[in-house]
């Protein structure tokens, strides 16, 4: 199963570097290159060491020629690599890219069901940190697996040509390393896993502790906090003791059997040169083959380890890339312009999971201009209502229509066009004010962008900031408070003026005095047109045509202010409770 | 980093020994070429094969002696280096433990726990290293360097040369690429930034149709960075063949210089061959080295940035010495009151003047950043006010030791932050020692008893860390539990119950009024029905006290009161 796996996540690598299949077979042929040329520099110092017998039996002549032979070679040696890291390098870094924009455009056509389940630090992570591990093991993968598997066959050709006998010895003596290696590696595969889980147990604390310092504090709670603390640090000083040391054993003894393979190789290359098999300079060129031959192996035993890992990142990626697409829109799907604001649900069914029903049945008429309160206790769902309005979510069945029109048979560009959306937890981008204030009208002019700040009371203090429209405000919005961070998105649909809204009125978190603005900045964004108003405050409430109440995710109760209160109902308990203590 | 080299004090037998047998183990290594050579010019000239066999056990034995010097030493890295690492860490813990809130406030959470986890793993990989590799691999390099000229002082010359050539290269190679991984960091950043903003910001970017012209910055910014990586890629693939040319053309003349030693008879063959062995010996140490630089680089940077937390001294000094509490005197009293945060410019409270009789129930309200908040956090001295003076039972809050001052007070923060554990352990952080029967008190006082009673196991049900399995309301009346547990002298509910609807909001008020007469209770809050019916009101706008009185006092003379109760209950409602 995991090997079948990792073969499906090969082949879709494969797919993504077929692109550059010219570059690949660059890469493979300058690989093949540089390791022959490597593998028959030894032969030729050898020969070269042949010619240095003794005192009066030194061709000098001889020695000439084979350096220069050298020299070329080492210089070709020397570009062949070049152009090969370049390769590979142009290979990777473009494969990377490539799966990066793939990756966002997929974020960019996500259902909104999908966003909403997953924590946003692991999409993040699956596009910046798993990709870049995966390229990270891509370009090793390149540059060491084939030179390594080249090296290792390359040897072994060259080996056997010179002697078979001392290449017998290498060959047997040789997988004692990866014998050692492996044998090394699986006895600490549990003891890295108590590692990094007993480091996540830690890390969990932290994050709890040094989070809530000041809880903490507060409590008093810093003395048991330490000893809790200690107690997990030393049991992790314990096992990471464990896991490093035995891992760190792993080179040692490797190298401790590639000395043995020197070893080897010395005793039967010395003897068989007494016998006369062999000449010292051929010794040499053996000696410094074992060196190379023990060293891909280690080499490759890493690689491996790393290139699976960079499949199981590629994994990663690519389950998100292949995450199923929001609903695609039909071929007969319209372009709506003109939207009157009507608005009409048609026995909508609707629930995020099956087995919770939420919308039954849910049937509501808007004309154009009219208000829609949504009230209720917080949590009780109402972004349930914007999600379905606004098309993040697909009904489960019955219909939304706009100016008549089924939502789902327009494009999403043009219905989302038509609303205006102002929620309270206000996201701006990381840009300048003005980049903000045009998100919804790319090609407004200097006069516009002004106009609409004044008429959402955003001018002034706008205009008190550093750089004025051009200051540059952070993720998040920081440095602006939460009151002016709403008025900008006030400013943002009112440069546009669609013909319906959705807003989300203020809690808590609003001082009074900006409070004011955003009512009447909001009160100027309605005028005579169809809004929907998640509200709080009574006078929306008493003014809207329709008052949806809903409560655990359900809408219950449905009509205007006076008849609710009549039926003496959820919303009459909730309008009571507010006004006696 | 000096600071910290003081935690390796019980580590200094182990952070010795370890290189020393590192160095051994080189020694060993560096013998073998004159091994190799022996057997070349004594074993085979003579064809001496027991000579050859028995050079070949030696080579054997150098072998194992390296083994076991090798691992010896692997040891005592990984001892020191683990030790070491735990040791900081836990002084790094005790240290953030003891900073008052306005360190914590200008370094912020998150930085901190990355000092303590990646930071710190960063800095016992480079320790580990360095005890093994620091001494070992320019001993070898120079080591090599010293066999070549005890072996033939001419030929050594090459040795000369081509060392600082090869370190040029590859440490010239590593200084240039250095600052451009920065870029590609800050390249990759970018990316990432972009990507986060569009998942926080989907409904915003839907519904104003971006998504193209995001895909389009994202483009142009991930082809930044890939440009980037390549330019860096390239320059990084210079330094392998580079390395190559110079060794090799090195070992090249190497070979000239030696056929003429031979021949002028100084030199034999296998010196030649152990000459040219030296010389790929220190071609693979160099690289080691080179990878070693930047491990230790980057475990230096991490090393400093943990050591200026160690730096970071809290602000606050507390007495050890227990005080003598005024019994007559008021509860709590504010004398001329300021405050101004470290790094702000303005007063977040300026010239407060006000007592608190023992048993009342006092409201504070304002809007945000009124400074509600950082009203009621000088009363148990999580900031130090910058003006006048804070009394608790007639004494300064700046003479009372930590524990006697916070063991009086219960305080539920605005965000209500619970711990993984049960339930009953949450209630404990209020006081060890609680019974159940206290427990759930507390719980029906704060109306959880009800969902707490409908949980599998009660009182015993696991809580999730930071309360993930609870709502918000269930989380907020639990953290009112854990402070009511204590049975403190003053409960402080800082907008503590802002997820509750109103009606439990006001059940919640009613409990809280029938405990013990004698609990001082401070209600901040937004609304004005949590508040109307405290014994004093103090309002609050930009920092000032600009009303203290009842309910109708302040309805009649305080603007800023009537402003906010007159925007949540209109005028014709109340008639």
């Amino acid at each position: 199963m995991q090997t079948h796996n990792n073969g499906e996540t090969m082949r879709k690598v494969l797919r993504h570097i077929r692109k550059y299949w010219f570059y690949f077979i660059l890469s493979l042929l300058f690989a093949a290159v540089t390791v022959t040329l490597t593998l028959y520099l030894p032969i030729l110092i050898g020969e070269a060491v042949d010619l240095i017998l003794a005192p009066g039996q030194v061709d000098f002549e001889g020695i000439w020629s084979l350096l220069l032979i050298m020299g070329v070679m080492i210089g070709g040696t020397a570009l062949s690599q070049w152009i090969m890291n370049v390769c590979n390098n142009k290979i990777t870094y473009n494969t990377i890219q490539d799966i990066r924009e793939e990756a966002f455009r997929k974020i960019e056509n996500l259902p909104l069901k999908y966003i909403d389940s997953h924590s946003y630090g692991e999409v993040v992570s699956r596009v910046i940190a798993d990709v870049d591990q995966f390229a990270d093991g891509l370009l090793m993968g390149f540059t060491q697996f084939f030179t390594g598997v080249l090296t290792i066959v390359g040897t072994l050709i060259f080996m056997l040509t010179m002697n078979v006998g001392i290449t017998l010895v290498v060959v047997v003596i040789t997988p004692v390393s990866l014998f050692v290696a492996s044998f090394i590696a699986k006895k600490t595969y549990t003891m890295f896993q108590l590692q990094s889980s007993t480091r996540g147990e830690q890390t969990g604390l932290i994050d709890e502790m040094i989070g809530n310092q000041k809880v903490v504090a507060a409590f008093g709670y810093q003395e048991k906090a330490q000893k809790r603390f200690d107690e997990v640090n030393e049991r992790l000083r314990q096992c990471s003791l464990r896991a490093i040391f035995f891992s760190s054993i792993t080179n040692p003894a490797t190298r401790f059997v590639n000395s043995l393979v020197y070893a080897g190789v010395g005793v039967a290359g010395a003897l068989s040169a007494v016998a006369g098999g062999i000449s010292v300079g051929q010794l040499t060129s053996f000696l410094s083959y074992a060196n190379q031959y023990t060293k891909p192996f280690n080499e490759i035993s890493g690689v491996v380890t790393e290139l699976q890992n960079a499949l199981a990142c590629a994994a990663r990626i690519f389950e998100l890339i292949e995450e199923e697409p929001q609903t695609p829109e039909p071929p007969d799907v319209v372009e709506l312009t003109d939207l009157d604001g009507s608005v009409a649900l048609e026995h909508v069914y609707f629930s995020y999971a099956p087995e919770q029903k939420l919308i039954e049945d849910f049937n509501l008429e808007v004309k154009p201009g009219s208000r829609i309160a949504i009230v209720g206790p917080t949590g009780c769902g109402k972004t349930t209502v914007i999600n379905l309005l606004m098309r993040f979510y697909d009904v489960n069945q019955g219909c939304i229509r706009v100016s008549g029109t089924d939502i789902r048979k327009m494009t999403r560009h043009s219905l989302r066009a038509g609303y205006g959306m102002v929620l309270q937890e206000t996201w701006l981008k990381s840009g300048t004010i003005r980049e903000n204030i045009i998100m919804g009208k790319p090609d407004a002019t200097e006069e516009e962008i002004v106009a609409a700040a004044k008429a959402s009371h955003a001018h002034s203090f706008i205009k008190r900031l550093p750089q004025g429209y051009d200051t540059i405000i952070t993720e998040e919005g920081g440095g602006l408070s939460q009151g002016q961070k709403q008025l900008l998105c006030i400013t943002r649909v009112m440069l546009c003026l669609p013909p319906m809204l959705i807003l989300d009125e203020a809690t808590s978190s609003i001082d009074t005095r900006t409070e004011i603005k955003i009512q009447e900045a909001f009160a100027r964004l309605m005028e005579g047109r169809t809004s929907f108003i998640v509200a709080h405050r009574l006078s929306t409430i008493r003014e809207a045509d329709v008052i949806l109440v809903m409560r655990d995710g359900k809408i219950i109760e449905q009509g205007d202010h006076e008849t609710l209160l009549q039926k003496n109902g959820f919303y009459a308990q909730l309008y009571n409770s507010q006004f006696s203590a | 980093m000096k600071k910290l080299l003081v935690y390796m004090k019980d580590y200094k037998k182990e952070s010795i020994l370890g290189p020393l047998f590192k160095l051994l183990e080189a020694s060993f290594e560096l013998l073998v070429p004159l091994v190799v050579s022996a057997i070349i010019d004594v074993g085979i000239a003579n064809r001496d094969v027991p000579y050859i066999v028995c050079m070949v056990l030696l080579m054997v034995a150098l072998g194992v002696i390296g083994l076991v010097c090798s691992i010896t030493a692997q040891y005592f890295a990984a001892k020191a280096a683990v030790g070491f690492t735990a040791k900081v860490r836990s002084a790094l813990f005790a240290h953030i433990q003891s900073l008052s809130y306005t360190e914590m406030d200008t370094m912020g959470t998150s930085t901190l726990i990355t000092r303590m986890t990646s930071d710190m793993n960063q800095v016992q990989n480079g320790v580990n290293l360095v005890l093994r590799l620091f001494l070992r691999s320019p001993f070898i390099v120079f080591g090599a360097m010293i066999m070549a000229f005890t072996i033939d002082v001419k030929s050594a010359m090459v040795f000369v040369v081509t060392i600082p050539a090869l370190s040029v290269v590859v440490f010239g190679v590593m200084l240039i690429s250095m600052p451009l991984y920065k870029k590609v960091q800050a390249g990759l950043d970018r990316v990432l930034r972009r990507t986060r903003e569009n998942l926080s910001g989907v409904r915003v970017i839907r519904a104003f149709n971006k998504e193209e012209s995001e895909i389009q910055q994202f483009d142009e910014e991930n082809r930044q960075l890939t440009k980037m990586q390549m330019f860096v890629g390239r320059i990084s693939a210079l330094m392998n063949p580079i390395t190559y040319v110079i060794i090799n053309v090195a070992t090249l003349v190497l070979i000239w210089t030696g056929a003429w030693q031979v021949e002028g008879g100084i030199l034999t063959q296998g010196q030649v061959v152990a000459l040219v062995n030296y010389m790929s010996q220190i071609l693979v140490e160099l690289i080691k080295l080179a990878n070693l630089v930047i491990t230790v680089t980057k475990a230096w940077a991490c090393a400093n940035r943990i050591e200026s937390i160690f730096d970071q001294q809290s602000s606050m000094q507390y007495p050890k010495q227990s005080v003598q509490e005024d019994p007559i005197a008021d509860v709590i009293t504010f004398e001329n009151v300021g405050l101004t945060y470290k790094n702000a410019g303005a007063e977040s409270l300026s010239n407060l003047n006000f007592s608190i009789h023992r048993g009342q129930t006092v409201g504070i309200i304002g809007g945000t950043g009124a400074g509600k908040t950082s009203l009621v956090n000088l009363i148990p001295r999580f900031y130090d006010a910058s003006q006048g003076r804070v009394l608790v039972n007639g004494v300064d809050v700046r003479e009372y030791p930590q524990d006697q001052l916070r063991d009086k007070i219960g305080i539920v923060p605005q965000k209500a932050v619970l711990f993984g554990g049960s339930i009953a352990d949450n209630l404990r952080w209020g006081k060890e020692d609680a019974t159940r029967e206290e427990l759930m008190d507390a719980l029906r006082i704060s109306q959880a008893e009800e969902f707490v009673e409908k949980r599998e196991g009660g009182i015993d049900a696991m809580v999730a860390q930071n309360g993930k399995n609870l709502s918000g309301g269930q989380r907020q009346r639990l953290t009112i539990a854990r402070a009511l547990v204590r049975k403190p002298e003053i409960l402080i509910l800082d907008d503590s119950a802002s997820a509750l609807d109103y009606a439990t909001d006001a059940k919640l008020r009613k409990a809280i009024r029938q405990m013990d007469p004698s609990v001082t209770v401070l209600i901040v809050s937004q609304r004005a029905a949590s508040i109307q019916y405290a014994d004093q009101i103090i309002v609050l706008d930009d920092g000032e006290a600009v009303g203290i009185g009842t309910h109708q006092e302040l309805l009649q003379n305080c603007p800023v009161y009537q402003e906010i109760y007159y925007s949540q209950f209109p005028k014709e409602v109340q008639a």
